[in-house]
């Protein structure tokens, strides 16, 4: 039986990616230093990015695709993974956990939430999302001496699990309905036999959703995020904020506008709801918090809820908002947690809201840092994360929903007080006791990358706009 | 239904109706003599001591752990080797790749000392 | 019927088993009585004509999975878990989300309608064997799923020696 051999120029970046996992896993056995590998991770992104905008094409029997939709999303996980290494070493020398295998897990994540941004195929989506999960589950319970790191790796676990069985539910469902796993022969089967009123179908959109809910943290299944960002090591914090929710809308994106497209008027009827909850809930509780850490996580769900709005409006505007969003959150959410990290300090955990009084005095340029990014997360001109959001609104609005909209700029005003409530604990109040930043070369490098995003494209939002709708018309 | 499991079915029935019968009729039929040393769990004769409930060393998590990758890969290979002459050297490919890709794990496990037991 | 009355009996035995399993108090009885909740799995699998998923059932299953789950709940520290009257809180909300999926599921499998038959019909995988035909999708269209999953395994004992044999600080 003579077989032909697949094309691998699309999958060409994954398995660069793949090769420096393994050299990076190997090179642990024998490199004391472990911030060589950080550094090596860091130049195989460089190869890896340069790989990817070459890669357009589709292969394994269209189980794998790799278009402009998977190539943004891809761009994110490598910004995602520069900048979280960026911020990493100190933080793993202060905790002591500077282990090797650090690197080469989050290198493995990355890989799998680049198998899901590419997942033309059921069955490759999935198993990207468990190579993501499992990496990520020992990544949050890094910290072993540590309860709540651990108390992070087993929540995350758990739920995790239980999304992945869900999941393969829906899938199974699918595949009993439509005879294939392929996402757009389910989409041609769909619209050719009538299947569109179906209610089993509407069951397995359901566990889709449901499933889906589950890695970007959407209310009612977000109840993980909280204890795993707080226990998690700080940077994985980071990390697991984009990452995984990147890779969770570019499969939600992916699976309900191409295999379920014909029938958005019913799916959409279950991700309003989930979206409405997940900026209630996330902002309501952010409120109430006083860890900063635990404060992120509710604000990281309220922003899930709002890139909802723009899976909900299904346009290529709509789309194109959320890869937008999404790019411009990768940055301000980091850098806010890069700051988070600066505060650490051995025998100083440094994560209480409160902590941060006086910043403004004691260190300013951390302080004015901190205050970029929390107005950015607040949506407040002329920050990157006030362009996105207004995209993202507005391509709600002209696909006829305008009254959720009305809702998320109710709740995104919600949240100005507990994001503006930092920036007024460092200005307002006089500081509590000196606290010591623990900074290093790559923090400080993170930070200056992050910042100069967050500003310049909230200044000239069009660059990154044209690469997001340019991404969508392949979609 | 493949039918020509009808005797291991069968098979499995006669099993379990003679392990549960032989435990049945044995309450009916035998001796019951009782006494305090009788009903002692057996030690090889000692006196028992300490708690049966004891925890045992998270070695054993790692290495039953390992046993359940390799088993997996294991069994990734007997498909393989049915199907081997009819693919050829594509499989061969295929299969090293997946070997190469699980010995690296190996090699990780054995340098990281997983396999002593100390 | 003699057909429905063989899934009959193991979709019937695989929930009480399942039950079984997760209320018994005794972690080493739920594990037992795992055990034999795979067999059945693994008789739902040949009675489907997957030989060679129901072999792999007993050995990985039955075999070594459920020797790392015995291991993990010899790891507990039995006595205090087993003084716990339930570990999660709250069972009416449980129950009744499980009892509304229950509903909406059954609801809904009536409008189920039979998708397009394949090429792998009963009689083509009784002539071919099952091993034979898995493995030749497995290792021709699906090659490249089974290279993601030799990087899950690699994942699983890299995670493995780093949660459970690593030093504790660097």
């Amino acid at each position: 039986m003579p077989i032909a051999m697949p094309n691998l120029i699309p999958v060409m970046p994954e398995l660069v990616m793949t090769g420096v996992a393994i050299i990076l896993l190997m090179a642990e056995l024998v490199i004391k230093r472990k911030e060589t590998l950080g550094f090596l991770s860091l130049i195989s992104v460089g190869l890896i990015s340069y790989l990817l905008l070459g890669s357009a094409g589709t292969t394994f029997g269209g189980m794998f695709v790799s278009d402009g939709y998977s190539t943004f999303f891809k761009l994110i996980f490598m910004a995602n993974l520069v900048l979280t290494v960026l911020i990493s070493p100190k933080y793993l020398q202060t905790m002591r956990i500077n282990f090797g295998e650090y690197y080469a897990l989050t290198l493995f994540a990355t890989l799998g939430m680049m198998l899901m941004a590419s997942a033309a195929d059921i069955i490759v989506l999935y198993l990207g999302l468990e190579l993501m999960a499992l990496s990520t589950y020992v990544l949050a319970g890094f910290i072993r001496y540590d309860m709540k790191s651990n108390e992070a790796a087993i929540k995350y676990l758990l739920l995790g699990a239980f999304a992945s069985a869900i999941l393969l539910y829906g899938t199974s469902l699918i595949y009993g309905l439509t005879g294939t796993t392929n996402l757009r022969d389910i989409a041609v089967y769909i619209t050719h036999n009538g299947l569109a009123k179906n209610p089993l179908l509407m069951v397995s959109m359901i566990f889709f959703a449901v499933a889906f809910s589950f890695k970007i943290a959407a209310v009612p299944f977000h109840m993980w995020a909280p204890d795993a960002y707080e226990g998690a090591p700080t940077p994985i914090t980071a990390f697991m904020s984009v990452g995984p929710k990147a890779a969770g809308f570019a499969v939600l994106g992916r699976v309900f506008l191409v295999a379920f497209g014909s029938v958005k008027t019913d799916w959409s009827v279950i991700l309003i709801p989930i979206a409405v909850l997940t900026m209630a809930i996330g902002n309501i509780l952010a409120l109430s918090q006083t860890n900063i850490k635990r404060m992120l996580a509710y604000s990281s769900i309220a922003h899930a809820g709002y890139m909802l709005l723009g899976i909900i409006a299904g346009t290529p505007a709509g789309i194109s908002s959320v890869l937008n969003y999404m790019f411009i959150y990768a940055f301000m959410n980091i850098g806010a947690f890069a700051i988070v990290i600066m505060l650490r300090t051995e025998g100083f955990a440094g994560e209480d809201i409160s902590d941060y009084e006086g910043l403004g005095k004691t260190h300013p340029t951390a302080a004015a840092l901190m205050l970029v990014f929390m107005f950015s997360l607040t949506g407040i001109p002329p920050m990157a994360g006030f362009m996105g959001k207004f995209y993202l609104f507005m391509s709600a609005i002209n696909a006829g929903y305008t009254w959720i909209v009305i809702v998320a700029v109710l709740f995104s005003a919600i949240s100005a007080y507990f994001y503006l409530r930092i920036v007024m604990l460092m200005y307002m109040k006089e500081p509590k006791e000196v606290i010591q930043l623990n900074t290093s070369p790559g923090i400080g490098l993170a930070l200056a990358v992050t910042v100069s995003a967050v500003i310049l494209i909230g200044i000239l939002p069009a660059k990154v706009l044209a690469l997001a709708q340019q991404a969508v018309t392949s979609f | 239904m493949p039918s020509e499991y009808l005797g291991v079915l069968i098979f499995l029935m006669v099993a379990t109706a003679f392990s549960i019968g032989a435990l049945v009729l044995g309450e009916f039929f035998r001796l019951r003599r009782p006494y305090a040393e009788k009903l002692m769990p057996y030690e090889s004769g000692n006196i028992p001591v300490g708690e049966p409930h004891m925890r045992f060393s998270v070695k054993f998590y790692i290495i039953a752990m390992l046993f359940v990758v390799f088993d997996v890969e294991a069994v990734f290979l007997y498909p393989w080797a049915v199907v081997f002459d009819k693919i050829g050297l594509y499989a061969f490919v295929e299969m090293v790749i997946f070997i190469v890709i699980l010995f690296v794990g190996y090699i990780y496990a054995w340098r990281k000392e997983a396999f002593v037991w100390d | 019927m003699l057909q429905q009355l063989f899934f009959g009996y193991y979709a019937f035995m695989i929930i009480i088993l399942s039950l079984l399993v997760v209320t018994r108090g005794n972690p080493v009885h739920s594990v037992m009585w795992m055990l034999l909740l795979f067999f059945h799995i693994a008789g739902l699998y040949l009675f489907l004509n997957a030989e060679f998923i129901a072999a792999i059932q007993v050995i990985v299953y039955a075999g070594a999975i459920l020797v790392l789950f015995l291991f993990v709940v010899l790891l507990l520290n039995l006595r205090e878990e087993l003084s716990l009257r339930q570990i999660a809180g709250s069972w009416p909300a449980a129950f009744f989300i499980v009892a509304a999926l229950f509903i909406t599921v059954t609801a809904a499998l009536g409008a189920y309608v039979q998708g397009p038959v394949g090429s792998y019909s009963i009689e083509a995988i009784r002539s071919e064997t099952h091993t034979k035909a898995l493995g030749r999708l497995l290792y021709t269209e699906y090659l490249f799923p089974f290279e993601i999953a030799s990087l899950i395994l690699l994942v699983a004992v890299v995670g493995a020696v780093v949660l459970a044999k690593r030093k504790l600080r660097s």
